[in-house]
C-alpha cells in the first residue's frame, strides 16, 4: 500500500479576551511600567493577581504595586526557543518573586547560561511599545539595579492574544485514495463490508458499523440534490456572491451525499430531486483535492423521484 | 449503589508516528475488537461510551466526534467526552455505573501527539491572559519543577536517572513500550541536558497512542471477568493554576485524592508522571513506601500516548489484579501543567 497523504496545518486565530475588574487593573499597569499585585486574604501579594483568593474564595480587590525588580526562585534552561517565545536566542524559564510580591511571576530571563542561578536578582526590560499584555515585559535581565519609573498611558479593558499552531495533518488511507483518484478525476468510494453502504468520500470505518470499509467503488460524476439551502449571509472568505446555493449532493451509486455547490442556474430554480452533474475545473489546476469539481449544474435529466433518495437525506 | 469493576483493558503500542488521522480511528478499531472480543463483547452490549482527547492535539475541531465512527454509533448510543486524559472519562463512566442505569461501560482514550509539536501545543492548557502568551513549552516548565525540588534537596538529579533506568529496564517486559533497555545511572547523567535541569531521560518521550478499559458493576462483571479489579476509591483533586502561588515540589491534589480513594496497602502502583521527578513526588505525595512497586510497566517515562496515558495507568494496575498477581493496586492520572490536577483509583481483586 502506498503511504498515506499528509500536508502541513497551519491554523491561527487572535483570541480577543475582556480583562475584568482584577485583570484590567494588572495589564493597565504593565502598560504603564508598573506591576501590580493582589492582597489575599492572608495578607500574601499574589502577582501575577488573582481574582479569587486561593483559600478563602473572596473576590480581591486590594490592588498593591510591587517592584518591576526581584529574586529568581527557580529557573530552567531554553537552549533552543520556539515560536512566540519571549527571547530568539538561548534563554532561561524563571519563576520571579518580585520585591514586595509572596508569590512567582513566570517569564524570560535574558542572560548567559553560566550565569544563571536561584536567588539572582533581576529586573524587567521594558517594551517600548506597550498595549498591555504580559508581553509588555519583553523579558527579565540580571541586575541589582532600580526597576524603569512608570508612565501614563490609558486603560485597557481587552487583551488579544495570537495563536499560531502548525501540524502535519494525516489523511487515513482510503481518504489517500480517494485524494489521488481525485488528482485523475476519478470519484473513488468506499463499500462497509457489513451494511454494504458506499461512502464518498470515503471513510476509514463505516461509521455504523465500526468496521474498516474494504471495497473501492468508483462513482460517476453525477446525482441527485437531496436537500440544499440558499446562502444570503455574507461571511468572512466568501468566495461566490450571495445568494448561491449550497446542496447535499448523492452521487448515483452512493449511500452518503456530500456538500457541493449548485451554479449555473437561479438559485430558486434548485429543488430537492434535481439531476445535476459535476462541471470540473481545467486539468492543469487539478490537486488531490475536491475543490477540482468547481461545482455542479443541472443536467437536464427528469427529477429523480423522492423514493430514490429518502433513505439518504 | 453497585460495585464497580475494571473487566477489561487494550492498548495499542506506544510509537513515535503513526500514519493515522488525528481522529484516532485507526488505533481504536483494533482496540476495540481486541478488548471486546476477549470479553465476549459485542458493541450492543455497552451501555456507556465515554472518551478523552483533545481537539488541541488534533488541530482541528471535534475529532472526538470522528472517533465515535470507530465505535459503529447505530442505533444509537448514550456516549460522553471528556477534554482531559480518559482516566477523568473513566471516573465519568464509574458514576455513571452507580446510577444503576446502565452495567456495562468502555471508556476510551486516543491521542496522536507527533501531529504538531507537542510542547508547544500544551502552551494551550495555561492561563489565557498572564501565561500563554509567552508560550512556555512543558519542558521549560517542568525544567522549573525539578530545580525546586534538586535545590531544596527533597531529590537529586541522581536519583532522577535512577528512575529513568528502573522505568526503562521494567519496560523491556512490556511488548507496548516506545523505550526500554538497560541504562546505566552514571551513563544517563554525562548526556547533555534538554532543558537544563532535565536531560532527555527524564522526559517521557512524544507518543502516539490509544487505550481502552471495560467497567462492568456487580454480577455483569463477576460473569465477565474471572478476577475483577474492584474500584474500592476513585478521587480526583484539583490545585490552583497559578502555579507561581503554590509549592511546586508537593502536590496538595494528589495528596488529597490519594487520601480520599484509600492509597493505604496497596502493593503496586502505575504512576502517570510524564518526568522522572515527578514519579519521586507523587510517591511522596501518597506515601508509597520502598514496598510499593512503581510502574511495573515502566510508566509513562517509556510511552506516553497523550490524552490516553492516565487510562493506561489504571489499565495496567487493573492486569495485575486480573492476573492474580497482586491483590490491592493504585492507577495515578494527572491533567493540566506540572501535576495541577490528580486521580487516583484505588483496586482489589476479592478471592
Amino acid at each position: 500500500m502506498t503511504t498515506p497523504l499528509s500536508a502541513p496545518l497551519n491554523i491561527g486565530f487572535d483570541y480577543t479576551r475582556s480583562l475584568g475588574p482584577t485583570l484590567s487593573h494588572f495589564m493597565t499597569g504593565l502598560r504603564r511600567r508598573q506591576v501590580t499585585g493582589v492582597r489575599g486574604s492572608d495578607g500574601r501579594v499574589h502577582v501575577p493577581p488573582l481574582e479569587y483568593d486561593p483559600v478563602t474564595a473572596e473576590p480581591l480587590t486590594e490592588h498593591v504595586d510591587v517592584a518591576s525588580t526581584g529574586v529568581v526562585r527557580s529557573w530552567s534552561w531554553a537552549a533552543e526557543p520556539l515560536d512566540g517565545q519571549p527571547l530568539d536566542r538561548p534563554f532561561a524559564w524563571a519563576l520571579i518573586q518580585l520585591d514586595g510580591a509572596d508569590t512567582s511571576l513566570l517569564h524570560a530571563v535574558d542572560a548567559p547560561h553560566d550565569q544563571m542561578r536561584t536567588g539572582v536578582r533581576v529586573r524587567a526590560r521594558w517594551r517600548e511599545e506597550r498595549v498591555g499584555a504580559i508581553t509588555d515585559i519583553e523579558c527579565f535581565e540580571i541586575s541589582d539595579g532600580p526597576g524603569a519609573e512608570p508612565v501614563e498611558a490609558d486603560e485597557v479593558s481587552m487583551v488579544i492574544t495570537p495563536v499560531n499552531l502548525k501540524y502535519t495533518h494525516s489523511a487515513s488511507p482510503v481518504e489517500s485514495t480517494f485524494l489521488r483518484g481525485l488528482m485523475e478525476g476519478r470519484l473513488l468510494g468506499q463499500r462497509c463490508p457489513k451494511c454494504h453502504k458506499v461512502y464518498m468520500p470515503p471513510r476509514p470505518a463505516c461509521p455504523t458499523d465500526g468496521v474498516p470499509t474494504s471495497e473501492e467503488v468508483e462513482l460517476p460524476d453525477h446525482g441527485t440534490v437531496t436537500t440544499f439551502c440558499i446562502v444570503n449571509v455574507p461571511f468572512l472568505g466568501q468566495r461566490i456572491k450571495p445568494p448561491y446555493v449550497a446542496a447535499y449532493v448523492l452521487l448515483d451509486g452512493a449511500d452518503i451525499p456530500f456538500q457541493h455547490l449548485i451554479l449555473e442556474c437561479a438559485a430558486d430554480e434548485v429543488r430537492m430531486g434535481m439531476r445535476v452533474e459535476a462541471v470540473w475545473k481545467p486539468r492543469e489546476e487539478w490537486g488531490p483535492s475536491m475543490q477540482n469539481i468547481d461545482h455542479f449544474r443541472p443536467s437536464g435529466e427528469p427529477d429523480a423521484p423522492f423514493d430514490s433518495y429518502s433513505q439518504h437525506l | 449503589m453497585p460495585d464497580v469493576a475494571v473487566v477489561g483493558f487494550a492498548q495499542t503500542p506506544s510509537v513515535r508516528s503513526t500514519t493515522g488521522t488525528t481522529n484516532g480511528v485507526e488505533m481504536l478499531v483494533p482496540i476495540f475488537h481486541e478488548v471486546l472480543g476477549g470479553l465476549g463483547l459485542s458493541k450492543s452490549d455497552i451501555g456507556f461510551w465515554c472518551s478523552g482527547s483533545s481537539d488541541y492535539l488534533a488541530g482541528r475541531a471535534f475529532s472526538f466526534v470522528s472517533a465515535v465512527d470507530a465505535i459503529g454509533a447505530f442505533p444509537p448510543i448514550m456516549e460522553s467526552h471528556v477534554e482531559m486524559d480518559a482516566a477523568w472519562a473513566l471516573y465519568e463512566a464509574w458514576v455513571k455505573l452507580l446510577t444503576g442505569e446502565v452495567d456495562t461501560a468502555l471508556v476510551y482514550g486516543f491521542g496522536k501527539s507527533s501531529a504538531g509539536q507537542l510542547r508547544r501545543v500544551l502552551a494551550m492548557q495555561l492561563d489565557p491572559y498572564l501565561v500563554t502568551p509567552l508560550w512556555p513549552d512543558s519542558l521549560g516548565l517542568a525544567g522549573i519543577q525539578a530545580r525546586l525540588g534538586i535545590e531544596s534537596g527533597l531529590w537529586s538529579e541522581r536519583a532522577m536517572a535512577e528512575v529513568a533506568v528502573r522505568s526503562r529496564a521494567d519496560a523491556a517486559y512490556n511488548a507496548n513500550a516506545q523505550l526500554s533497555g538497560e541504562f546505566d545511572v552514571d551513563a544517563l547523567l554525562t548526556e547533555p541536558y534538554l532543558a537544563d535541569p532535565l536531560r532527555k531521560s527524564d522526559c517521557a518521550p512524544v507518543t502516539d497512542g490509544a487505550a481502552t478499559i471495560v467497567l462492568a458493576s456487580g454480577d455483569r462483571a463477576r460473569e465477565l471477568c474471572e478476577r475483577p479489579a474492584w474500584i474500592t476509591g476513585i478521587e480526583h483533586r484539583v490545585d490552583s493554576p497559578a502555579f507561581g502561588a503554590r509549592d511546586l515540589t508537593t502536590s496538595p491534589s494528589t495528596v488529597a485524592a490519594g487520601k480520599a480513594a484509600g492509597a493505604d496497602g496497596v502493593t503496586v502502583a502505575e504512576l502517570h508522571a510524564p518526568f522522572t521527578h515527578q514519579e519521586l513526588l507523587l510517591r511522596q505525595a501518597l506515601g508509597l513506601g520502598d514496598e510499593v512497586r512503581i510502574n511495573p510497566s515502566g510508566g509513562a517515562l517509556c510511552g506516553n500516548p497523550m490524552f490516553a496515558s492516565g487510562l493506561v495507568r489504571i489499565g495496567e494496575a487493573a492486569r495485575r489484579v486480573h492476573n492474580g498477581e497482586a491483590a490491592r493496586v493504585l492507577g495515578h492520572a494527572t491533567s493540566g501543567p506540572l501535576l495541577q490536577q490528580n486521580l487516583v483509583c484505588v483496586m482489589e481483586g476479592r478471592d
